[in-house]
């Protein structure tokens, strides 16, 4: 054995094959494109996923309403819909679809898929863990049917009930924020903190005191509270979230929750019957009396109803959690809310609608798309085919595009910029990418709840430094929370000024004396993280003489920190779902999923809401920037930059234009020596 | 003989069994929480996903669980970071690259440490020792993630028929099969020279010399059997290592073996994918150790006898 062993190696070596073209060479030759992707994607299910990496994939098999347009932002191209007319105010659209366009099975794409697909991403099931349904709330009552809004799907959207869902919505149907039971979890009552009292204190009387442990339990049964538990307890949850016996409870005496006084006691029992009903009945499904606003009108026409004026809806049906899923196949293998568990995306199982169709997917290893003979489009698809691979070392990606075995890389690490500034002169692209880098302030607790010190640490972040001697990468220093695009005009008003920072500092009561050696600056554990926290470690130690702490936690422990508030600060990005600056602006509300900072404002809320409910382009764009305006007055984020993309393409890879979003069609790519 | 083997194998049984209930509770232990994604999840979503892998349930149920679904269905569970994906389908999904890597490479790591070691042994205190030595010593410390860069920029991108990275032509496994076994080499290297330095220095190697046998007999016919002793010793949990396949490596020659699913699972808090790995690497150790005991018998008559 021992002596065989040498003999086994030297034979394998000697297996070296005679292939002296390049990848690259052999793939010209087929007509397929070769792209690194940075990491193995989570899966292919356009519901499921939320990552770039995914996105890339899923844009290549399958297609949206519209497409995007090779050569220009903010213009959309027919894709699965052939035509489109919005109604005078853009609430309601009509969708004509390709009546050409089939899955790549050969069944025929119709306007009953986009319906269930729709129905399947706002599946209101605890068990569907799709992470991007937010992106459906455009559609009207998309939000109250995937949040289980009872009071809306059952009471609201009735014509024949006796009151409108105008005045019948200021009952509390969904929980008063400020109660949120999560707050009190774990907590004594006789240990809470001052913003704590205060929101308990409408329901207390003077040195009254509750049992916060009763009131968060897991099952709460009302008989065991006094009156005042619970009507904390019913407030704070709100009728929708309450389950039968505590919906019979509330309805032997109703006072428990606050309703308002235009609601009669008969229209409360009205309310709270049919809840219950519907608890009786077993919660069974509310798709239909949800009436959410996607309809078809017939095979090859959809009908899109939205919450209020979106003119910018094709910039939407490009984003993937539009894109429809094959309801045939989906139902082969599971139900229609089977989550991760559905082998409808493996390999084999999976039809798309989009120009390529998936071909072979080996974990780690690649997956490979090929042309889809069944698309409508099928004579303007040059490509053969795409091969992705799962490349998480990104200076590797760099070597192998230099030794030929890649058309084009997911990016460039800053390091790497300089020499690919030289040598690949013609191969280095560097873009606007709609994302931007903030730190992210947690303003709970005290010094940081503190305005004026949170501006003055974002003032003296000399952000035009970070991006021209650090990255490198043609990122511009982040002058507010939305990244510049189309006509859109930037509030503009974050910029470095040490000077103003310093009296800021003055003038928030705090001095560089202060006690700030609690301050911790969370940040992930990569190289590039570090060095990022570092520098700003230094500027804020060199500009305002605070000295910050820095906490380098890996992934998943920073993203669970963050969303607990366990920080004070903490460095962090967001990129943008499609053209529009709402998708940096509505994450900001008050105990959104995304917020994390704590920070939360009515008029930055009803500035929102107005602008959702204005179908004029400008005067929208007016209520959006004076929103942004008013969060970044507060600054519950320090914005350091925004985003760039970097990275490197071969000449002959052709139709590869600047996009904002960095979506770029493959359908269009061509590859031309 | 069937003594030994039967007691490695009770041992080993043992030792995984330990091995795993001890990971099980560690790696539950670890912050983070494995359901944690970049975009928000909802506390009843959260719980939702927490009954959905069984980790709901008190720890100790979650333990007995996990015995059982191994013992009674054959099932390692589900990956939780990679959801959808069982276990033992990422396994026998990687392995057989890693074992395909780690025997070349460690064939490799033999015919350079072996030869390595017995010339340093021969010319004990001159300057081939010396040379060697510091070449093994060079082996210990250079790590793979500086070597990998250096033989992708030297080699790859000069040569055409070597690719820098990948996992598509046979020529691949040249560059990370030369990185993985400069380390098992150089401890060869090392573990050779001390053996064959013990064995020269016998009785019996002494009276062959007065004998007048050639040196280069001696060295194979007397010396190198009981030499390598202590090398085959170290290979056996070297090989269990080095067929598991390495993180570093792969990720910079994007090999897709099961490596790095090591770092993947803790990093993730994906504690079935992480128990899995160490059920089966603590199986695979336990056999490689029994085939190096066997080896040692087969090589030390008086080992056969105890």
């Amino acid at each position: 054995m021992l002596r065989t062993l040498p003999f086994i190696a030297l034979a394998s070596l000697s297996l070296v094959s005679c292939e002296n073209r390049s990848d690259v060479e052999i793939a010209n030759e087929q007509n397929i494109l070769i792209v690194g992707n940075s990491g193995e994607p989570k899966g292919l299910d356009p519901h499921l996923v939320s990552g770039v990496m995914e996105s890339n994939i899923i844009r290549s098999l399958f297609e949206g309403l519209c497409v995007e347009d090779p050569g220009k932002d903010s213009s959309s191209l027919p894709g699965a819909a052939r035509k489109w007319t919005p109604n005078e105010d853009s609430t309601e659209w009509i969708f004509n679809l390709t009546p050409k366009a089939k899955w790549s099975d050969g069944v025929p794409v119709t306007a009953h898929d986009f319906v269930f697909s729709y129905k399947r991403l706002l599946s209101p099931d605890p068990n569907w863990p799709a992470k991007y349904s937010e992106m459906l709330y455009f559609l009207k009552n998309g939000e109250a049917y995937n949040r289980s809004y009872f009071g809306h799907i059952l009471c609201g959207n009735d014509p024949d009930f006796p009151i409108s869902w105008e005045t019948l919505k200021q009952a509390n149907f969904k929980g008063e924020r400020p109660l949120k039971l999560d707050n009190f979890k774990g907590k004594e009552f006789s240990k809470l903190g001052e913003t704590e009292l205060k929101r308990l204190s409408p329901y207390l009387s003077a040195g009254q005191s509750i049992d916060l442990a009763k009131i968060t339990a897991d099952d709460v049964d009302l008989n065991t509270l006094d009156e005042t538990e619970q009507r904390i307890f019913l407030n704070a949850q709100g009728i929708d979230k309450l389950d039968q016996t505590q919906l019979e409870f509330l309805k032997t005496n109703t006072d428990l929750l606050n309703w308002t006084a235009q609601i009669p006691e008969e229209i409360r029992q009205l309310v709270l019957d049919r809840l219950i009903d519907h608890h009786k009945a077993g919660k069974p499904n509310l798709w239909e009396k949800a009436q959410v606003g996607v309809t078809a009108v017939d095979d090859f026409t959809l009908k899109i109803n939205l919450r209020g004026p979106v003119p910018f809806l094709p910039e939407i049906t490009k984003h993937y959690t539009w894109y429809p899923v094959p309801k045939h196949i989906v139902l082969r293998h599971g139900e229609i809310n089977t989550a991760f568990s559905s082998p409808w995306t493996r390999p084999g199982n999976i039809v798309s609608n989009g120009p390529f169709k998936l071909k072979e997917w080996r974990t780690n290893h690649f997956l490979e798309v090929e042309k889809n003979e069944n698309y409508w489009d099928a004579d303007q698809v040059s490509l053969e085919g795409i091969r992705y691979l799962p490349i998480k070392d990104y200076f590797t990606e760099t070597r192998m595009f230099g030794d030929d075995q890649l058309h084009l890389t997911y990016t460039v690490p800053s390091e790497l910029i300089p020499m690919a500034k030289d040598k690949y002169k013609k191969e280095l692209r560097q873009e606007p990418y709609v994302g931007v880098r903030f730190v992210r302030v947690n303003t709970r607790n005290s010094p940081l709840s503190n305005p004026k010190l949170r501006r003055a640490l974002a003032l003296a972040v000399d952000q035009e430094a970070i991006c021209e001697k650090i990255l490198l990468g043609g990122q511009t220093p982040a002058s507010g929370i939305v990244p510049p695009f189309g006509s859109y005009e930037a509030a503009g008003v974050i910029a470095f000024d040490p000077a103003k920072a310093k009296e800021l500092l003055k003038e928030s009561g705090y001095s560089t004396d202060s006690k700030f050696s609690e301050i911790k600056l969370l940040t992930t554990n990569s190289e590039s993280a570090v060095r990022e926290a570092e520098t700003l470690q230094a500027m804020w130690k060199d500009n305002l003489g605070i000295q910050v702490r820095i906490e380098q936690r890996e992934w998943t422990t920073y993203l669970q920190q963050q969303y607990d508030g366990d920080f004070h600060l903490c460095i962090a990005g967001w990129i943008g779902d499609y053209l529009d600056p709402t998708t940096f602006l509505e994450m900001w509300i008050a105990d959104g999923g995304n917020n994390s900072t704590g920070w939360g404002s009515k008029k930055f809320e009803e500035l929102l809401s107005k602008a959702e409910n204005t179908a004029d382009p400008e005067t929208r764009f007016q209520f959006l920037a004076e929103a942004e305006n008013t969060f970044l007055n507060d600054t519950p984020v320090l914005p350091i930059y925004f985003y760039s993309t970097n990275y490197l393409i071969r000449p002959e890879v052709k139709n590869w234009n600047p996009l904002l979003l960095n979506n770029h069609p493959f359908k269009f790519v061509k590859i031309e020596e | 003989m069937l003594k030994t083997i039967l007691s490695r194998v009770i041992q080993t049984i043992v030792v995984v069994f330990f091995l795993v209930t001890f990971v099980f509770f560690a790696v539950r232990a670890i912050p983070g929480n494995p359901f944690v994604s970049d975009k928000a999840t909802s506390a009843e979503e959260e719980a939702a996903l927490q009954a959905q892998y069984g980790l709901d349930k008190p720890i100790g149920i979650q333990y007995l669980n996990y015995w059982k679904n191994i013992i009674t269905e054959g099932d390692f569970g589900s990956s939780l970071a990679m959801k959808g994906r069982k276990v033992s389908t990422l396994i026998a999904e990687s392995f057989p690259i890693s074992l395909k890597l780690g025997i070349v490479s460690l064939a490799l790591g033999m015919l350079i440490g072996i030869p390595l070691g017995i010339v340093a042994a021969v010319f004990h205190n001159k300057w081939q020792d010396y040379l060697a030595m510091v070449i093994a010593m060079a082996g210990i410390c250079i790590v793979a993630f500086v070597l990998g860069p250096i033989f992708q920029l030297s080699f790859a991108m000069r040569l055409d028929s070597l690719n820098v990275a990948g996992w598509s032509r046979p020529s691949d496994i040249i560059l990370p099969s030369i990185t993985l076994c400069f380390g098992v080499a150089a401890y060869l290297a090392r573990l050779t020279r001390g053996g064959m330095l013990d064995v020269l220095s016998q009785d019996y190697i002494r009276t062959a010399r007065a004998k007048g046998v050639p040196t280069l007999q001696i060295i194979t016919k007397h010396a190198l059997r009981p030499a390598l002793m202590p090398a085959v010793t170290f290979l056996g949990p070297a090989f269990a290592a080095i067929i598991t396949g390495s993180f570093v490596v792969e990720t910079i020659f994007l090999i897709p073996g099961m490596g790095q699913y090591f770092v993947f699972g803790i990093q993730n808090n994906d504690y079935n994918l992480v128990l899995g790995l160490v059920l089966f690497y603590g199986i695979l150790m336990g056999i490689a150790n029994l085939l190096s005991d066997i080896a040692l018998i087969f090589m030390d008559p008086k080992l056969r006898t105890a």
